[in-house]
């Protein structure tokens, strides 16, 4: 896994390739979206569309740092979902918890 | 294996069967094995991705919660394939668990948990699931999925 972070309109994107799972050491992820945090930028999207692999551990990984965010008083928010990601969230009722976008643009507008 | 198994085998099967020692770096060679096992029996695109999904989960747990990552403990992983369904058995030396004790991934309360969701997929994404101590002592899963129902990710059934 490989994470390339930068910042667009006051938001931090971050931008994930390859594989988020148990064996890759999916805790990366935690670790930018605490760097953007400590650096004061509350608002965070998760660029998924160069995942090549998700497993239960790296879902845990984006709840995780959801939950991080929004502890914080943060918003945390996923673009370019998979078709087989968005089904792994589905199935466990996560796409209610989680705001995803498409289109990169509208996603960095509808932070508050 | 039980009757209900015994009487459904029609055609005979082709095992394949390994070994390691319990260390994450085996999930993809696992995972790819039975990407192509899957293949071999005529499992659809979408569907060998969730059998290698459930593999690779129900690996995970073997060698991370069942073995606890001690590399000296093995986790086997036996591959069953049959002309009308693929059937997975996983193996670890663990004490194993009660399936009462797993927490319902879907409870309110438990949707923000950082884990608890493999056996969830597995369990969804899988035909049957069931879980064995062993009397020689350890634990195995065993896992099917049959050719006519490739369900896809709907993850109701259970």
């Amino acid at each position: 896994m490989k994470i390339e972070s930068r910042s667009v309109n006051g938001v931090t994107i971050l931008d994930i390739h390859g594989k988020i799972t148990m064996g890759e050491g999916s805790r990366g992820i935690r670790d930018k979206v605490r760097e953007s945090l400590d650096g004061g930028v509350k608002n965070i999207l998760l660029n998924l569309g160069d995942v090549s692999y998700i497993d239960s551990a790296g879902i845990g990984e984006l709840v995780s740092s959801f939950t991080t965010v929004t502890n914080q008083g943060g918003q945390l928010k996923l673009l370019k979902l998979t078709e087989k990601l968005e089904q792994l969230l589905a199935i466990t009722k996560l796409t209610t918890v989680f705001d995803f976008f498409d289109d990169e643009a509208e996603a960095v507008g509808s932070f508050s | 294996m039980g009757d209900e198994v015994e009487k459904e085998n029609t055609g005979h099967a082709r095992e394949l069967e390994i070994s390691f020692g319990s260390h994450l770096g085996y999930l993809d060679l696992v995972q790819e094995l039975s990407d192509k096992i899957s293949l071999l029996v005529g499992f659809d695109e979408d569907a060998r991705y969730w059998i290698g999904l459930s593999v690779r989960e129900s690996v995970t747990n073997a060698v991370h919660h069942g073995n606890e990552l001690d590399e000296e403990k093995k986790v086997g992983v036996r591959f069953e394939s049959w002309p009308d369904r693929l059937v997975i058995y996983v193996q670890d030396e663990g004490e194993g668990f009660e399936e009462s004790d797993v927490p319902n991934a879907l409870d309110p309360e438990n949707l923000l948990k950082p884990s608890g969701r493999g056996i969830f997929y597995v369990r969804s994404f899988m035909d049957e699931v069931c879980y064995e101590i062993l009397p020689e002592g350890g634990c195995e899963m065993r896992m099917e999925k049959r050719l006519n129902n490739q369900k896809q990710g709907d993850g109701n059934e259970n």
